[in-house]
C-alpha cells in the first residue's frame, strides 16, 4: 500500500508538465490528468484571492476523506503536487527534493523545451529513487 | 459522520491546543448558495466587495469538490469533472492551509456548508464545525420566526456563536 498515491508537476500557466501514478485505484485517462492538473492551478490562485491577510501564496495543504493533497510551488510558479495518503508526514521535504532533482535533470538539460512535458529519463531514475526510498523508510516503520 | 446525535447541543468540544488562534471569518451557506451568514472577527485584507467575495468562496468550494471526488485515489468509479456532487457523495474534503490562513468546511447531508477561516496553526476543527451546526439547528432551524434560505437574523446565535468562537480562538 504507497503512502503517495501520484506526483503532479504544473508549469506556471497551469498545463500538466509531469505526471506519474504509484498506485491508485482510480487511474484517470490524460485528459481528465490535464483538467484535474488546470483545476488545481485555478483554485490555487482563487485561494489566494480569498486570504484575509495579506501576503498569501497559495493552497499548501489540502486534507480530504480519502487523501491529502501537498503542494510546493516554487518562485518562478512552477507547482509541485502530491497526492498522498491522510496523514502522511515529511512530503513538504519529499516535494522539496523533488524540486531539486527538476532543477538538475531537466533545467539543465540543454534538450529542454521550458513549459513543456517532461521527458528526461535521468529524471525519471532518480524520482523513482527518491519515492522507493520513502515508501521503504516507511514500510520499514 | 454523526449528525443526529442527541436532542440537546452536544457538550463543547475540547479547545484545539495551539494557542492564539485567531479566528478570521466565518461563512454559512445553503445549498444553493446563498449565505446565510457571513461574520468576520479579524480581516485586515478586503479583496473583493462582499457579494464578489461570498460568490467566489462558494464557487472555490464547489470546484474542490469535485476535484476531491475525481482525484480520489480510493475508489475506482467516478463521474466526469464538472458533475454537481449530492452532499456526501464523492469524497470531499474537510480543511486547506496556505501559509497566511486554514480553512475548515464542512458540509451537511442537507447542503448547508459551514466554513471557518482561521489561523494556520489550528488543528482539526471538525468537531467545532459540528458543534457550530448544532448551534445553528438550535437557534435557527427551530426559530419559528427564520424563513429558510434567508439570511440569518437571530440574536441568540449570533451570541452563542460569537462566543463561541472566541473561547477556540
Amino acid at each position: 500500500m504507497a503512502a503517495i498515491y501520484s506526483l503532479y508537476i504544473i508549469n506556471k500557466s497551469g498545463g500538466l508538465i509531469f505526471y506519474k501514478d504509484y498506485g491508485s485505484a482510480g487511474r484517470m485517462d490524460t485528459n481528465d490528468t490535464l483538467r484535474v492538473a488546470s483545476l488545481w492551478h485555478s483554485m490555487h490562485a482563487i485561494s489566494q484571492q480569498l486570504s484575509p491577510v495579506l501576503g498569501c501564496a497559495g493552497i499548501e495543504l489540502l486534507e480530504a476523506d480519502n487523501f491529502d493533497l501537498h503542494c510546493f510551488q516554487s518562485l518562478t510558479g512552477t507547482k509541485f503536487f502530491v497526492v498522498c495518503e491522510p496523514g502522511t508526514l515529511h512530503m513538504e521535504n519529499l516535494l522539496k527534493y523533488i524540486y531539486e532533482l527538476y532543477t538538475d535533470y531537466v533545467l539543465k538539460n540543454p534538450f529542454y523545451e521550458m513549459e513543456m512535458p517532461i521527458r528526461c529519463e535521468l529524471f525519471d531514475i532518480n524520482l523513482s529513487q527518491a519515492i522507493q526510498k520513502d515508501r521503504v523508510a516507511l514500510l520499514g516503520r | 459522520m454523526q449528525f443526529f446525535g442527541g436532542s440537546d447541543i452536544s457538550p463543547s468540544p475540547p479547545a484545539p491546543t495551539a494557542p492564539g488562534n485567531n479566528a478570521h471569518m466565518i461563512y454559512v451557506f445553503n445549498r444553493n448558495g446563498v449565505c446565510l451568514l457571513y461574520k468576520e472577527w479579524n480581516r485586515p485584507l478586503h479583496t473583493l466587495n462582499e457579494q464578489q467575495d461570498h460568490k467566489l468562496m462558494f464557487g472555490l468550494l464547489f470546484s474542490l469538490k469535485s476535484l476531491t471526488a475525481k482525484m480520489d485515489p480510493t475508489s475506482a468509479d467516478k463521474g466526469n469533472l464538472g458533475v454537481p456532487q449530492l452532499p456526501g457523495q464523492g469524497c470531499s474534503f474537510h480543511s486547506f492551509r496556505t501559509n497566511t490562513y486554514k480553512l475548515s468546511f464542512m458540509e451537511t447531508p442537507s447542503g448547508i456548508k459551514i466554513i471557518l477561516v482561521t489561523h494556520p496553526k489550528t488543528g482539526d476543527l471538525r468537531d467545532s464545525l459540528k458543534y457550530i451546526y448544532n448551534l445553528y439547528v438550535e437557534y435557527v432551524v427551530k426559530n419559528p420566526l427564520y424563513t429558510p434560505g434567508a439570511p440569518v437574523r437571530c440574536e441568540l446565535f449570533n451570541t452563542a456563536l460569537d462566543q463561541y468562537v472566541r473561547s477556540i480562538a
